[in-house]
């Protein structure tokens, strides 16, 4: 246990968490060059692209140090993104150290407060290295000034790096053994380790990435889950190298893998403790909670003969996304589909795409939503994140949103324009500090709806990419809340409905039917779109009809022709939708659906 | 014999005795006016001998007003030619230029006396609007003048610009200025409003007959799927389900039926069920009278009325569509929207 360390590496977004991990796994020697495929922690296509990560991994790294002894270094890579930042929290929890990677060009970030403090929560050995000194623009001394002024840390104990380049890398891993404890625990005691991640392998079933603190783990003894007591036999332990690398056994200390027959990824939660069955240990570790999802839309299938495939795509994903849920929902413009709950809109996004991409599937999505609280006249409560369930308005007595603290981050000359935007977006209660200076910390109390939409990639553009934003849940506020339905020639189409603050439904209301004015084709007859709110209509606009389409000539030799074109016509005329007796493309819905601003 | 006719011939024999008893003769598409009357005689006779026909049939031919000599017209009236089409287009001569057409108004004229001097009592003009440049003040002129003929029927076409024609290019590059939808719209229901009044039958978008009589019968087996058989390059036959089309080159069509002995076919179909519904639908709410409820149901086994039951409300409520107590029938302005029609 003496030989063995566990780290997790924090950072702000694209400040090269990715390629550091990189960079260590081949001073490993566990990768060549020959065999390396760049940020091999972020296995899905989508974390390579995007560069951020996902879900945790984690990898064990054999390292010979300077004192001559060999050490297994445990990296559990954490995802960096504000969504998932209860994941991060118990990645964190499995680890006795970790470095705070900044990026030396940019300096400290918003995520890389946040991410601190979590680490000190759980009293981590912070080592911050600064990373991208190669870059022409890089700071040293701007950062370390920084290090001391802002994070509060001896700037001395920072490293410099530069891991696109390869240097500094031996000095990380050097630090990483002198300055990092080694874990604490007894192999004696009974069995209790934390699950910080799993994923679904379609051969073996759900894999289990733990933190063993006390006990030890083998094939063949029965565990069980504390948080829901379910229990299994073990089929397989064993350490992750850059595949699954199996062990007899698992004891105190070690970071690694557990197979158990678990069938899906939802059958575990991240955080729970696993005991074993027999000597089960007193209490759970601490700090588990389900994790509960706070953005919320409905996902359709554009053909409709889709939703058997979407549903089937739906339940495979869910066997790696214990954070995403589901269940049947329907719409009478858009057909068959499900309401599905999100961490936020970056995986919402994430579930968007991944669909997309790897079950092939042409799907929409509804408005996202968060979830309200009605209390009702009567004195019951409800919380309502579907339009299609907003209650009768005079039933109503109080109405409250989920709000949240934002913190931002960034140089000074943008504070003007980030508190417009802020102020915009409803938001309240604001508190500046200026850690360095030239540089702003805000926050502001606002609601969760004005910044799922499009908030952060607004303070990225007026902060002209330096801004950053982190948040936490503060609970709920009173607020006027009013359900906005649109109208197509007096038809409602649900899909559209949205729960908003009555201050900014006009708006909305307006944006959505000039959307729909652009997207719907003219039709036989004029097309009233109006916004309304219970019997009262607040925008409208209207879509006049053509009058004349006709081909002059129709005889024997025009007729195939005109029949092929017709059947084009027909088939596209198909993927629309019919409300009441207009057709409705689907461009109309994901334009009204996309809706920036307000 | 030019090779042409002889191939003619050659193709009627090939279909000798695959059809029944034959109504109606066309000769037209192209410009069947340019062979002269003794041709024209050649093919009828060859056409006699080749197939059968009821009394009462009609034979059409479409003619140039230019072709149209009071000795040609008795020549055509004289081999059985009962029905007669003239191509008059406009009597505005700055119209007919900018449709390059070689007749005059005058000739226009004339092609019409002639027509009647040689004993025709069915004659039918073909008038174009949607010229450029046209108002609706000059298309009722030239309508005006035709109606003082009083033709036993009238074909009013839009000008249909196609994309590769000189006109086709001009337009596209914006050196044309053409009337607007709104201006084609009121075109098409005046015109339909003022011979109406005058007693004409609009019975199909762009077809006026001065009685029921007078309808093409001809015309009216395309729009309701009736068997028919082409014979030249470029034509279409249909029977059952089956459509079939020549080489529309006139050395192909010539050269297939002299060395493979068979009819020069280029291509064909076999109709799906679907493909039948929706051409029924297409062409019969081109029409008038426009599909009987019943029959369309049971032949297509169709609950299509069921389905776009709010969008029929819709259009009835419109004025674009009514439902009579055995057919679904275009208004006027439904006729004007034909196209959109189809897919519903």
């Amino acid at each position: 246990m003496e030989r063995i360390r566990n780290f997790s590496i924090i950072a702000h977004i694209d400040h090269g968490k990715s390629t550091l991990a990189d960079r260590m796994i081949q001073l490993a020697g566990l990768a060549d060059t020959r065999t390396f495929k760049d940020q091999i922690l972020d296995t899905m296509d989508i974390e390579r692209e995007r560069g951020i990560t996902i879900k945790s991994q984690a990898i064990t790294l054999p390292y010979r140090a300077r004192d001559g002894q060999s050490y297994l270094l445990n990296l559990i890579d954490t995802p960096g993104h504000v969504d998932f930042s209860y994941e991060v929290s118990r990645s964190l929890a499995s680890c006795e150290g970790v470095l705070l990677l900044i990026d030396a060009a940019q300096g400290i970030q918003a995520q890389t407060l946040a991410n601190l403090y979590m680490a000190m929560e759980h009293d981590l050995e912070v080592i911050p290295v600064i990373n991208k000194i190669d870059l022409p623009s890089a700071d040293i001394d701007m950062v370390m000034e920084q290090i001391e002024n802002e994070l509060g840390l001896d700037p001395f104990t920072s490293l410099t790096c530069s891991a696109k380049e390869g240097k500094g890398i031996e000095e990380i891993l050097e630090a990483i053994v002198e300055r990092i404890p080694p874990p604490r625990g007894d192999s004696n005691n009974p069995l209790s380790a934390l699950i910080f991640d799993a994923y679904y392998d379609p051969f073996r079933g759900t894999i289990v990435s733990c933190r063993i603190f006390d006990g030890m783990i083998r094939a063949s003894q029965t565990i069980r889950l504390m948080s829901n007591k379910a229990t299994y036999r073990v089929e397989e332990v064993g350490r992750f190298s850059l595949s699954r690398n199996k062990k007899n056994h698992l004891e105190a200390g070690e970071v690694g893998y557990i197979i158990a027959g678990i069938k899906t990824v939802s059958d575990v939660r991240v955080g729970d403790t696993i005991t074993c069955d027999d000597h089960p240990c007193e209490k759970p570790l601490p700090g588990f909670k389900e994790a509960k999802p706070v953005v919320f839309a409905s996902i359709y299938p554009i053909a409709s003969d889709d939703y058997e495939e979407l549903a089937a795509a739906l339940e495979k994903y869910t066997l790696n996304d214990a954070s995403f849920i589901y269940q049947k929902d329907s719409s009478v413009a858009l057909g068959q589909g499900f309401r599905c709950g999100f961490l936020g809109l970056l995986h919402l996004d994430i579930v968007q795409e991944r669909l997309e991409r790897e079950y092939d599937l042409s799907i929409i999505l509804s408005v996202p939503s968060v979830r309200y609280r009605f209390t009702m006249k009567n004195g019951e409560s409800a919380f309502i994140d579907n339009p299609a369930h907003f209650p009768e308005p005079a039933q109503i007595s109080k109405s409250e949103e989920p709000y949240i603290r934002a913190t931002m981050m960034f140089p000074e000359r943008y504070l003007g324009a980030v508190m417009k935007l802020c102020i915009e977006r409803r938001g309240e209660n604001s508190n500046i500090n200026y850690p360095a200076p030239g540089r702003v910390e805000l926050n502001f109390e606002m609601p969760l709806a004005s910044v799922i939409f499009d908030f952060y990639d607004n303070l990225k553009s007026i902060t002209q990419g330096y801004g950053s934003f982190d948040y936490t849940m503060i609970g709920y506020r009173e607020s006027d809340l009013v359900l906005l339905d649109i109208l197509v020639n007096g038809e409602k189409v649900d899909a559209l409905s949205q729960i908003v603050y009555r201050g900014i439904a006009r708006p909305r209301a307006l944006q959505a039917c000039e959307r729909l004015k652009e997207e719907i084709p003219r039709q036989m007859f004029k097309i009233a779109i109006q916004g309304a709110i219970g019997g009262e209509i607040i925008a409208r606009t209207t879509i006049s009809p053509f009058r004349k389409d006709v081909t002059a000539k129709c005889y024997g030799g025009d007729i195939t022709r005109k029949r092929k074109l017709l059947e084009k016509q027909k088939k596209g005329k198909k993927r629309m939708k019919m409300v009441g007796s207009v057709s409705i493309p689907q461009s109309a819905f994901v334009a009204v659906l996309k809706s920036e601003n307000t | 014999m030019p090779a042409f006719i002889s191939s003619l011939i050659d193709e009627m024999n090939m279909y000798r005795d695959s059809f029944d008893r034959f109504d109606t003769i066309y000769l037209g598409g192209g410009t069947p006016s340019l062979l002269d009357g003794r041709k024209i005689n050649i093919i009828l006779q060859a056409l006699f001998s080749s197939f059968r026909f009821t009394d009462d049939l009609e034979i059409t031919i479409e003619v140039n007003p230019s072709d149209l000599t009071l000795e040609s017209a008795r020549a055509l009236h004289g081999s059985g030619v009962n029905r007669i089409n003239i191509g008059i287009q406009s009597f505005d001569n700055n119209e007919l230029s900018f449709l390059g057409r070689r007749h005059s108004s005058r000739e226009g004229a004339d092609a019409i006396e002639n027509a009647r001097t040689a004993g025709f009592t069915n004659v039918g003009l073909d008038l174009i609007y949607g010229i450029c440049g046209q108002t609706l003040e000059s298309w009722f002129k030239t309508l005006d003048f035709a109606l003082s003929y009083t033709p036993e029927h009238l074909s009013c076409y839009q000008l249909t610009i196609e994309p590769s024609t000189p006109l086709g290019i001009e337009y596209i590059n914006g050196s044309i200025d053409m009337p607007n939808e709104d201006l084609l719209y009121d075109f098409f229901i005046k015109s339909s409003e003022k011979l109406e009044e005058a007693g004409y039958l609009h019975y199909e978008v762009s077809n006026f007959a001065r009685e029921s009589k007078w309808m093409s019968k001809h015309n009216r087996k395309y729009w309701f799927h009736s068997p028919y058989l082409g014979l030249g390059p470029s034509a279409h036959s249909f029977y059952g389900r089956k459509r079939w089309w020549n080489y529309s080159s006139v050395d192909t069509y010539i050269t297939s039926i002299k060395d493979d002995k068979m009819p020069p076919i280029e291509g064909s179909e076999l109709l799906t069920s679907e493909q039948l519904c929706l051409e029924a639908f297409f062409l019969g709410i081109r029409t008038k009278e426009g599909i009987d409820l019943e029959e369309y149901s049971q032949k297509f086994h169709c609950d299509f009325f069921a389905q776009h039951s709010a969008l029929l409300t819709k259009l009835i409520e419109e004025g674009i569509i009514r439902i009579t107590d055995k057919n679904l029938q275009p208004t006027r302005r439904g006729l004007a929207l034909a196209d959109s029609l189809s897919i519903i």
